[in-house]
């Protein structure tokens, strides 16, 4: 992919190195404080994403995947720290930036879209006024010239009678109207970088398709990078370029999508795939993994993955895999990921 | 909104006439005023004239019809300690309990907000525990321990504030910090609690993914959602601004209408306890009103439901 | 987002801690872990690590001592008068322990007063606390399951007591009854089972709509039997939360109406009435009223304290938080 976009999100600070990588996460590891000591729940976490291109983070709930985004977005709770890693953001490591550097690059370079809207909007101020916010913050608009970018950026994203609607509040929205409201603020600054943690999942089916439409739409238009947190694996082999698959808190494969799909090199990736009704003749058992994601704070030595692995062996318990290379922009970590590959 | 103010208003005025049915009734329980206005040797006759005077000699049904009908008209009866009219002395202690008050809570919720605010930013932080500590051996402290406390260290031993009188600026630190003392601890943790649960809502991490500061975060977007369950707080924080009003009035011999409520209940003044206390729970409806209006200003979701 | 994780996970982790036996077992590489930790002891271990509330704990161990051994024991000292020994400065043991927090103008031990006067205060607010807790919670059960005009009339009760100032109310109710110890406990609680009704009929009414209450209801379990087996676990925490919030509320009325003479009277002895007395001597014995007053803080802060620990360690959601600032947990790995 050509990185360099001509869109607006090139001035000032600027936003991509010469390969194209406008976000690059790598070594990240988060710990949480619990009653029981520290526990990690990232551990050495690294992916990449281009500009114009969209990577999903897979994985069931609990896998790390939120904490992930949420690290590289500096917006972790209190009981949850980074206790290391990089996050290099247009070049720069956005971990090492005082608060107030990584405020300002909040919006304008790095955007967030949650998972439940209603719960991400405030309750009690219009929509206007919310959307209105990025540009007071950033660019010391006026209230009158926020108000109208405002309203520009309601009618971008797909409501109508944006005018009117702006002075509505959001409890006055339906579901889908308020993930676009939502997905509206986080590229009202023509972000380079977008992190949409979940969009979909609280919505219809037939909404969320529009709402990947919308998503899509707006990246093409400012060739923004897409970090797509999702478990769905449709979403990722409908909208995704690359995927990175955690497991436990850590990447266990990453490639890209059309490649890792149509041949996982891990096994844990392997089942997951193996799980899609699609593809199995009907009235036959669908395979699922067997067994349960360790707890945090209880992961076994060696292989996250070995206790419901069809491969585990002797070594898999003592020796932790590292994500290796298995082939151009390819990466596993499985011992034996070439049992696999060779099937 | 109308309407809902009609309904708020009409489902409130029932409490209002039972308090008013319960002291007169109770009130005239309190023994009988003769033996306390009329001396020791009096005769019968001079104690049945004195309750036919006053009307004490009809049943109590008619007493309470009688008094329902001067309400109508708005003659709240006569002292009888003083023979003017109740009205008057309770609207004369009226204004004297309510600058107390009116100070004091305006005081005890600008200073809660802020402490409590602070308190909850880092939670379980030193500031937050101190905030913890204090607020809550604020509101433990008994009230009448303070006055006293405070009598003795500033006004007996250092000799800077007078115990009693309203006259001059020093004359109202005492009573206002020991009314002030309980509220302002209570205060502090609805404040506290209620910030802690607004900061954690989602909509705060999506203010600071929009690159809100701290302030904009702290004063903009949770502390506005931190007030509806502060308000609601507020009308029961009134209801014991008054029980410390009768304690402070009492130990500072401050002329309001706690202490003139307590000394009718002494002396058996019907008339003036029965309209202090009509007037107090007037007041204390007016204000759970403005609270329901605070309610729907704050929140557009409240303000719906009002209006539908 | 996160928080929802953490709560989960600390959920799950109650989960396991309450299946002692079979399921934990199952758990593999989990079950000495959980066996070890069955809910109780783990509580008792969350306990331990809050110095705050192990404090308040011994605090209202010692109230509660007091209040049981101390009419007993130091009964006669407290009412017994040493004419020689009048106003003596406290912190001195020269004229024997009884001594150490000084004498009043009568020649009577504070401390034994102090101790002795525990056992008043105690015997008003537990009692009254017990009996609107009781009252209150079935009474708001009942309207909350119920809903409909029994809710309202509930409802109309309990805002007409609320907007009556309470002490007004007791000095009332005290003045046409005897101050006596059952009247207090009776006006006390009579004043605070609106707080537990409307907190229980709020939950209740609640839990009324959830799933788990119709799918009783459609194996014909009877509406008492819901209340008593799904809904009054659920509400008995937070009850008894409030309950211990209202214990103070209710003490420091009691020692208010002591305070103002028409509580707890003479020869009784409550903190209130210490205080009461103590203020006519504040120039020249200052200690009189001072420690009665310490007391009731002390009591009222530790209940608080513990009020407030126990509320988060009982919500799975918030007991994090009584890890999080420990500067020591920050060296130790799992």
């Amino acid at each position: 992919m050509t990185g360099h976009g001509t869109s607006g999100t090139e001035t000032g600070t600027g936003t991509s190195t010469g390969s194209g990588t406008a976000l690059e996460v790598s070594g990240l590891t988060v710990e949480l404080r619990t009653p029981r000591g520290r526990t990690p729940v990232v551990r050495d976490v690294g992916f990449s994403v281009r500009s114009g291109q969209t990577l999903a983070l897979l994985g069931e709930s609990g896998c790390g995947k939120s904490m992930t985004a949420q690290a590289v977005a500096g917006l972790l709770d209190p009981v949850a720290e980074v206790v290391g890693g990089q996050v290099r953001l247009g070049g720069r490591d956005v971990l090492r930036l005082g608060r107030r550097e990584r405020r300002s690059l909040a919006g304008p370079q790095l955007a967030m879209v949650f998972q439940d809207a209603l719960t991400a909007l405030n309750p009690v101020y219009t929509v206007g006024s919310q959307l209105a916010e990025p540009f007071r913050i950033h660019e010391q608009a006026s209230r009158r010239v926020a108000r109208n970018k405002a309203v520009e950026l309601m009618e971008r994203v797909g409501i109508p009678e944006p005018g009117l609607r702006a002075k509505a509040y959001p409890h006055q929205f339906s579901g889908g109207m308020r993930q676009r409201l939502l997905i509206a603020m986080a590229v009202a600054l023509r972000p380079s970088v977008l992190l949409a943690d979940e969009p979909t999942t609280a919505l219809d089916v037939t909404v969320q398709a529009q709402i990947m439409e919308l998503l899509a739409q707006l990246r093409r238009e400012t060739r923004m990078a897409l970090v797509l947190i999702t478990h769905d694996l449709a979403v990722v082999g409908e909208q995704a370029d690359q995927v990175a698959v955690m497991y436990s808190g850590t990447v266990v494969e990453s490639g890209p999508v059309a490649e890792v799909f149509a041949a996982p090199r891990h096994p844990y990736t392997r089942g997951l795939l193996d799980s899609v009704p699609a593809g199995h003749p009907r009235g036959s058992t669908l395979p699922s993994i067997e067994g349960s994601p360790p707890r945090p704070g209880s992961v076994p030595t060696g292989c996250a993955f070995r206790a419901r692995c069809p491969l585990a062996r002797d070594r898999c318990a003592t020796d932790l895999p590292p994500l290796v290379a298995t082939g151009p922009g390819r990466a596993s970590a499985c011992h034996y990921w070439k049992e696999l590959a060779d099937v | 909104m109308l309407t809902f103010l009609r309904r708020r208003i009409l489902s409130s005025a029932v409490p209002l006439l039972v308090v008013v049915l319960g002291v007169f009734f109770l009130a005239r329980l309190t023994g009988d005023p003769a033996n306390l206005y009329l001396p020791l040797s009096a005769t019968q006759e001079m104690r049945e004239a004195f309750s036919a005077q006053h009307g004490f000699d009809d049943p109590l049904l008619v007493q309470f019809g009688d008094y329902l009908a001067q309400l109508a008209r708005l003659d709240f009866g006569e002292s009888l300690r003083t023979a003017q009219p109740a009205a008057e002395a309770v609207l004369r202690a009226f204004p004297a309990t309510l600058q107390l008050a009116g100070i004091t809570l305006l005081l005890a919720a600008a200073g809660a907000v802020v402490v409590g605010s602070l308190a909850a930013y880092r939670p379980n932080s030193p500031a937050d525990r101190i905030a913890g500590f204090l607020s809550s051996t604020a509101a433990s402290t008994p009230d009448f321990w303070f006055a006293i406390m405070g009598v003795l260290i500033f006004a007996v031993t250092l000799d800077w504030l007078p115990t009693s009188g309203t006259v001059g600026a020093a004359a109202w630190v005492l009573p206002v910090a020991t009314l002030l003392i309980r509220p302002f601890g209570v205060l502090v943790q609805v404040v506290r609690g209620a910030m802690v649960t607004a900061l954690s809502e989602p909509y705060i991490k999506v203010a600071r993914s929009k690159g809100a500061g701290e302030r904009r975060v702290i004063f903009k977007h949770a502390l506005r959602n931190a007030g509806a369950p502060t308000l609601t707080v507020a009308g029961d924080l009134a209801v014991g601004l008054i029980n410390g009003a009768v304690v402070v009035e009492t130990i500072f011999g401050w002329p309001g209408i706690g202490k003139l409520m307590i000394d009718s209940i002494l002396q058996r003044d019907f008339a003036v306890l029965q309209a202090a206390v009509l007037l107090t729970a007037l007041t204390i409806f007016a204000l759970n009103l403005l609270i329901d209006i605070c309610y729907v200003l704050i929140d557009p979701r409240v303000r719906q439901g009002a209006l539908a | 987002m996160s928080t929802h994780e953490i709560g989960n996970a600390n959920a799950n982790e109650n989960e396991n801690e309450n299946q002692s036996g079979p399921a934990a077992e199952a758990d593999g590489t989990q079950s000495a872990r959980a066996g070890e930790e069955t809910g109780r002891a783990g509580l008792l271990r969350l306990l331990v690590a809050d110095r705050m509330a192990v404090a308040a704990c011994a605090v209202l161990l010692l109230v509660g001592l007091c209040a049981v051994l101390g009419p007993p024991l130091l009964g006669d000292l407290a009412r017994e008068q040493h004419l020689r020994a009048v106003k003596l400065r406290p912190f001195s043991t020269d004229e024997g322990w009884e001594f150490v927090l000084g004498s009043d103008s009568l020649g009577r031990s504070v401390l034994a007063r102090l101790v002795v006067a525990a056992g008043t205060t105690l015997s008003v607010a537990v009692p009254a606390v017990l009996l609107s807790l009781v009252v209150g919670s079935v009474w708001g059960m009942w309207a909350g399951f119920h809903r409909g005009w029994r809710e309202s009339v509930s409802m109309r009760i309990a805002d007409v007591i609320l907007s009556f100032p309470s002490l007004l109310l007791a000095v009332v109710v005290l003045y046409v009854f005897d101050p006596s110890v059952a009247n207090l406990v009776a006006v006390l609680a009579t004043a605070r089972i609106p707080v537990y009704l409307r907190t229980a009929r709020a939950e209740s009414a609640e839990l009324r709509g959830r799933l788990f209450a119709d799918a009783a209801r459609t194996f014909g379990t009877g509406n008492w039997a819901i209340v008593r087996r799904h809904v009054a676990p659920i509400v008995l925490p937070t009850l008894l939360t409030v309950a211990a919030v209202d214990f103070c509320f209710v003490m420091l009325t009691e020692s208010s109406l002591s305070f103002l003479g028409i509580g707890i009277q003479p020869p009784d002895v409550s903190w209130g009435l210490m205080v009461a007395q103590g203020r006519a001597e504040l120039q020249n014995a200052w200690w009189t009223a001072v420690f009665p007053g310490l007391a009731i803080i002390l009591t009222t802060v530790a209940m608080t304290v513990l009020a407030g620990w126990a509320r988060m360690a009982g919500d799975p959601a918030q007991r994090w938080r009584l890890t999080v600032p420990r500067k020591t947990r920050k060296g130790e790995r799992p």
